[in-house]
């Protein structure tokens, strides 16, 4: 046993794995960032998290080097393409922002029970949030239940147990500054009260 | 395979012995990842599967995906996966004219792996592609480098094995591949 201590571990002649850094913008390697609808904003992304890899990509020498083994019917049909990508890509943006511009989250509260409240937030999909995340998040958060339900318009909200109205509108406010305060609602539903 | 982005289904434990079948699977498939293998598929963590549409089962550690089958067709590893052990996969390349094609979810054609710009099997013995000159066999998964990039592009079954592309130059080679920038590189395991 004692001489176990001198016994040379295994050789081994493992490569590290690599490390490969994806683009922020569009997920792909920056190599790749060309071929999506993106491009620029890909490149000023590397520009500031990379310089060096974006040195590399993208120095007249890398892009000369880029067309050259292409034909020029081929650099055509690739410039083509690349266009229509971020006619394409520039489009949707601007159809985004301006549902951004016109959508309401509404977080209403709800009276279960004398004095129980449920809060319900719908609408967040339109600023692109996930509700399963965010479901999930408020429930941590405010150390309650929460979860994504179907609505009667067979769309999905978030329904959060207790009333949480306030720390909802703060949290979102906070943490999504691309969301107006203007856009998000706070509402109150009473009508188990009136009809009482 | 993957065109359309989705959202990941029920996420359930896979058991040890499951895990240790799957382990064997790789290694078989793979037989040039055995000595990274404990990093790859460390026998102490928890393997998960991911069901995720078109009955393909995903195997991930965490929020990592490492491995993708599709029913019984042969387990194939995740582009990520790929990119960190590119040496334990075989390869193949593409021209640079072909890339655009495979990123928008195209079946990969012949003509992109034996025009000058291509690699196969065979060819100048101290590049990655050269396989010892061995020709990959139509079924095998092969992972797809792309013509002045450094990553894959592609993984993949092969329709056509290496020796009758070579004689065809023409037909296609993959379809339904798992590319950068689909469905399942998109999807979001947090
Ligand atoms: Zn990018």
């Amino acid at each position: 046993m004692a001489d176990t201590e001198n016994t040379p571990a295994p050789a081994t002649d493992l490569k590290p794995a690599r490390k490969v850094v994806y683009c922020g913008v569009c997920t792909l390697p920056p190599e790749y960032c060309e071929y999506g609808g993106t491009v620029k904003k890909c490149q000023d992304w590397l520009e500031d998290h990379n310089p060096t890899l974006y040195a590399q990509l993208y120095s007249a020498d890398a892009a000369a080097q880029n067309l050259s083994t292409l034909s020029v019917d081929a650099q055509k049909r690739a410039e083509k393409d690349a266009q229509k990508k971020a006619a394409k890509a520039s489009a949707q943006e601007a159809r985004e922002s301006e549902k951004r511009a016109t959508s309401k989250i509404i977080i209403k509260r709800v009276e279960r029970n004398k004095r129980k409240y449920v809060t319900e937030i719908s609408g967040l999909e339109a600023f692109g949030l996930e509700l399963k995340k965010v479901a999930k998040e408020f429930g941590k958060k405010f150390a309650t239940g929460s979860s994504v339900t179907k609505t009667a318009a067979g769309g999905e909200e978030i329904t959060v147990q207790g009333d949480v109205s306030d720390d909802v509108f703060d949290w979102l406010t906070e943490k999504y500054e691309e969301i107006p305060e203007e856009n998000i609602e706070l509402v109150e539903d009473k009508k188990k009260k009136s009809a009482a | 395979m993957f065109k359309k982005e989705f959202s990941p289904g029920a996420k359930s434990k896979v058991k040890s012995s499951a895990q240790r079948a799957i382990r064997a699977k790789v290694i078989e498939t793979y037989p040039l990842i055995e000595p990274y293998i404990d990093e790859v598929l460390p026998k102490k963590e928890q393997l998960d599967l991911v069901k995720i549409p078109d009955r393909v089962s995903l195997y991930c550690n965490g929020g990592t995906p490492l491995f993708w089958q599709h029913m019984d067709d042969p387990i194939v590893p995740h582009l990520q996966l790929v990119h960190k052990y590119p040496w334990c996969f075989t390869r193949v390349r593409i021209d640079r004219g072909g890339i655009r094609f495979v990123l928008s979810g195209a079946t990969l054609m012949v003509p992109g792996l034996t025009s000058p710009g291509g690699r196969l099997p065979g060819g100048e013995e101290s590049e990655e592609w050269a396989n010892g000159g061995k020709e990959i066999e139509a079924g095998d998964v092969v992972v797809v480098d792309a013509e002045g990039k450094e990553n894959a592009c592609l993984v993949g079954v092969l329709k056509m094995g290496t020796k009758e592309m070579k004689e065809k130059k023409k037909g296609p080679a993959i379809e339904n591949g798992h590319y950068v920038g689909d469905g399942l590189w998109k999807l979001d395991l947090s």
